[in-house]
């Protein structure tokens, strides 16, 4: 037979088969099913009658100027700055405020300079940290590393940033002479007269416990970080003009500054980072949340893809199809192609349907969902279809080596579901990222939409939608265990009897 | 007797019968040590349930398990062999009787082997790594919550023998049941998961094999739990009993 009729004959195959065709709809609506199913209203879960679990509150974050979703708010103390200017400071302490959590790692005092207090503006900002050294950071997702090393009276920090333009130079320096480059960041549409200043900000204490599924949550309890500065120097600014303090993001208890013969003191809490929703404890979480309910269609596409083999087996089919078609590779590329067609379309229509179905409503309750974009979101949904393909493939090539159904669905569900089931609920966390590293399920990154950021403390579980490998590469390692599958399966095929 | 011997011949002579048996103890084991590799217990308390952890294996295990008891049933089907059996045989419920009594003893001998050498694997690995006797974390199956996880785990195993031994009867395909049975038992704590903290994901936990089942492993925070450790195994338990019920039925009146 000819190629094309091989695939036709595969194809008719198996949209003959009644209990085929109903497994791959099977999947479809299980996944949108399961998401469906979610109920969430913004900071907690109600049921009809069931208790109300009150949340971290719903006020959306603010938008930054990537159009990603930030966390904006610190003390600020500041005067204008127009197209060039450059500030210096030494920095000379950081420490807690008064309260029962002290400093965070990531709590940081420095200088900035930003479009405005308007929470989400561009900014650019040099800094030193409790935890992290020295950095530059830049519109929420940037950030460079400088000199590490706690600051203290006897090892101060001196710090500076250039402003020409939109574009920002940050320098460092222990003694104030001799400077080093930190970096050059471009502020795309930075204002003309933007607002240059010192700065002080410290994340809530919230240490995430749970690595379950959604388990992000943790209590907040609010930090404050106060810093000293001296040998402040605005060079470019109207002269004399006075220092006035702005809580961005809203006032908070303890904040402030206080100005005496050239020493700043400010205090500052909150943090200017990206927002990571319920994974750093608050509310929010990414929309790759809908498509849980795929992993559950997982399982009718395996059970499916291994009969699509192994029933040629069992009814002696085979040695029709095999006289037929004497090139036995084609056959398997041919059932490969018709079975991982079938599995994409009734994955797609599932994760489509999935998220266009419940993202509405789960932001018509008041939920959250953190803003990706379009290309991302294509991408999770189209690699849940293409997850589900290649596990389909994976499954047929299993089939056909093992020749036997049952150890194909047992060997492809516990090797790319139950690692990713176990990640989600059962497993201590070192042992859920190296699982997810080394079997197929690792796979299941390529639904990942958001991004784990260094800067910010967080859950990043495989619970909360974070797994160790990036989407392309997680995907990488199924197509990988695949392909091994396949080309096992063709020689194997090709080498024994039917 | 006889009915009991023909399957035990059967089952003793089918080559794939000892590599599931093995793979059940090593898997099990196997997983198990991961887990337990991977625990940390903090100086300030430790999160994690030291028992339950050492016994995460039994995750894996009861894979292997459904793959056992459901193609001790729908291998018959596959070969056209369950014509001749039931020739032999002609009372198709004592057929599934005598399945399920052998299934179930190999399932829960392996079993046994499987919990021991994974609560001997916690017992080795996790003082190491802050489940010290100090902080009160001592695995010892003298102990009646560690008896009980012990016990109930392997119990857990052959509960799960049955609940597919009584699908296979009833689907008869092999790739179908495995399919089902696993779906039944892993896909509810994603269910759950979705549903989030609400009143329904606890009934669901309830009610779901798997959940309700492995309530059985809890020693600590037992008041947390959605059921309590008895009443989640005999929840598994009824399940058992429907499936095999339903297969036992389906086989009396449907042609083989």
């Amino acid at each position: 037979m000819t190629a094309p009729a091989v695939l036709r004959a595969e194809w008719i195959k198996f949209r003959t088969v009644r209990g085929w065709v109903a497994g791959m709809l099977l999947a479809t609506l299980v996944t949108v099913g399961i998401a469906l199913l979610n109920h969430s209203t913004c900071g907690g879960t109600v049921t009809p009658g069931g208790p109300q679990v009150t949340g971290v509150g719903c006020a959306a974050p603010a938008s930054g100027p990537g159009g990603q979703a930030v966390t904006d708010s610190y003390y600020l103390v500041r005067q204008p700055l127009p197209a060039r200017g450059r500030i210096t400071a030494r920095i000379t302490s950081l420490t807690a405020g008064s309260g029962p959590a002290g400093l965070q790692p990531w709590s940081k005092a420095g200088i900035i300079i930003t479009a405005g207090t308007r929470p989400g503006a561009a900014y650019a900002a040099m800094m030193v940290t409790a935890g992290h050294g020295v950095r530059m950071q830049y519109d929420y997702t940037g950030d460079i590393a400088g000199r590490p090393g706690v600051v203290s009276a006897a090892s101060p920090r001196w710090l500076r940033l250039d402003r020409s333009g939109d574009t920002v130079t940050g320098y460092q320096s222990a003694d104030g002479i001799r400077w080093s480059l930190v970096g050059t960041v471009h502020l795309a549409g930075f204002p003309a007269t933007a607002q240059a200043g010192l700065f002080a900000a410290s994340p809530g204490s919230a240490q995430a416990t749970s690595q379950s599924l959604g388990g992000g949550s943790g209590s907040g309890a609010m930090t404050l970080a106060t810093a000293r500065f001296d040998h402040v120097a605005l060079r470019g600014a109207q002269p004399g003009g006075a220092w006035a303090g702005s809580a961005v993001g809203g006032p908070a208890p303890g904040t402030g500054f206080h100005q005496a013969s050239g020493i700043f003191t400010v205090a500052g809490a909150g943090d200017i980072a990206p927002y990571v929703g319920d994974a750093g404890g608050g509310a929010g979480f990414p929309v790759e949340r809908t498509l849980l309910g795929a992993a559950a269609g997982l399982i009718a596409v395996i059970v499916v893809a291994a009969m699509f083999m192994t029933a040629e087996y069992r009814r002696g089919l085979i040695r029709v199809t095999l006289a037929a078609t004497p090139r036995r590779g084609q056959v398997l590329a041919a059932k490969a192609v018709v079975i991982a067609s079938a599995a994409f379309v009734a994955g797609l229509a599932g994760a489509i349907a999935a998220v266009a179905a419940e993202e509405p409503l789960l932001r018509a309750r008041g939920n959250f969902i953190l803003p990706v974009s379009a290309f991302t979101e294509a991408r999770a949904v189209g690699g849940t279809a293409l997850l589900l393909a290649v596990a389909a493939v994976l499954t047929l090539a299993l089939g056909t080596l093992l020749r036997s159904s049952a150890a194909a669905v047992t060997a492809v569900i516990a090797t790319l579901f139950l690692p990713y089931l176990l990640a989600l609920t059962a497993l201590p966390a070192g042992a859920a990222d190296w699982l997810l590293r080394l079997t197929p399920a690792a796979a299941f990154a390529i639904q990942q939409t958001s991004p784990a950021y260094p800067q910010v403390s967080a859950a990043y579980t495989p619970g909360n939608g974070y797994f160790p490998l990036a989407p392309g590469a997680g995907f990488g390692v199924l197509c990988g265990y695949t392909a091994v599958a396949v080309l096992l399966a063709v020689v194997r095929l090709r080498k024994r009897d039917a | 007797m006889t009915a009991t011997h023909a399957e035990w011949i059967k089952l003793r002579t089918v080559p794939g019968t000892g590599w599931l048996l093995a793979a059940i103890v090593t898997a099990t084991a196997a997983l198990s040590a991961v887990a337990d590799a991977a625990a940390r217990c903090p100086a300030g308390g430790c999160q994690l349930d030291p028992v339950r952890t050492s016994l995460t294996g039994i995750y894996l295990g009861q894979a292997i398990v459904v793959v056992l008891a459901v193609t001790a049933v729908s291998g018959e089907y596959g070969t056209g062999l369950i014509h001749v059996t039931f020739t032999a045989m002609p009372s198709r419920v004592i057929v599934l009787a005598a399945k399920a009594a052998v299934v179930a003893g190999l399932v829960l001998a392996a079993g046994a082997v499987a919990v021991l050498g994974s609560v001997l694997a916690g017992r080795l690995i996790l003082p190491g790594h802050g489940f010290t006797a100090q902080h009160g974390y001592l695995l010892s199956l003298g102990d009646g919550p560690v008896l009980r996880a012990s016990i109930g785990s392997v119990l857990y195993l052959g509960l799960i023998a049955l609940l597919s031994l009584g699908l296979a009867a009833a689907v008869r395909d092999t790739a179908a049941a495995i399919g089902i049975v696993l779906g039944l038992l892993y896909a509810a704590p994603i269910i759950a998961a979705v549903l989030g903290g609400s009143a329904a994901s606890r009934h669901l936990q309830q009610l779901a094999p798997m959940t309700a089942g492995l309530a059985i492993q809890a020693t600590t925070g037992l008041r947390s739990l959605p059921v309590s450790p008895w009443t989640g195994l005999g929840i598994l338990a009824a399940w058992a009993a429907a499936a095999v019920m339903a297969g036992g039925l389906l086989l009396h009146h449907r042609d083989a």
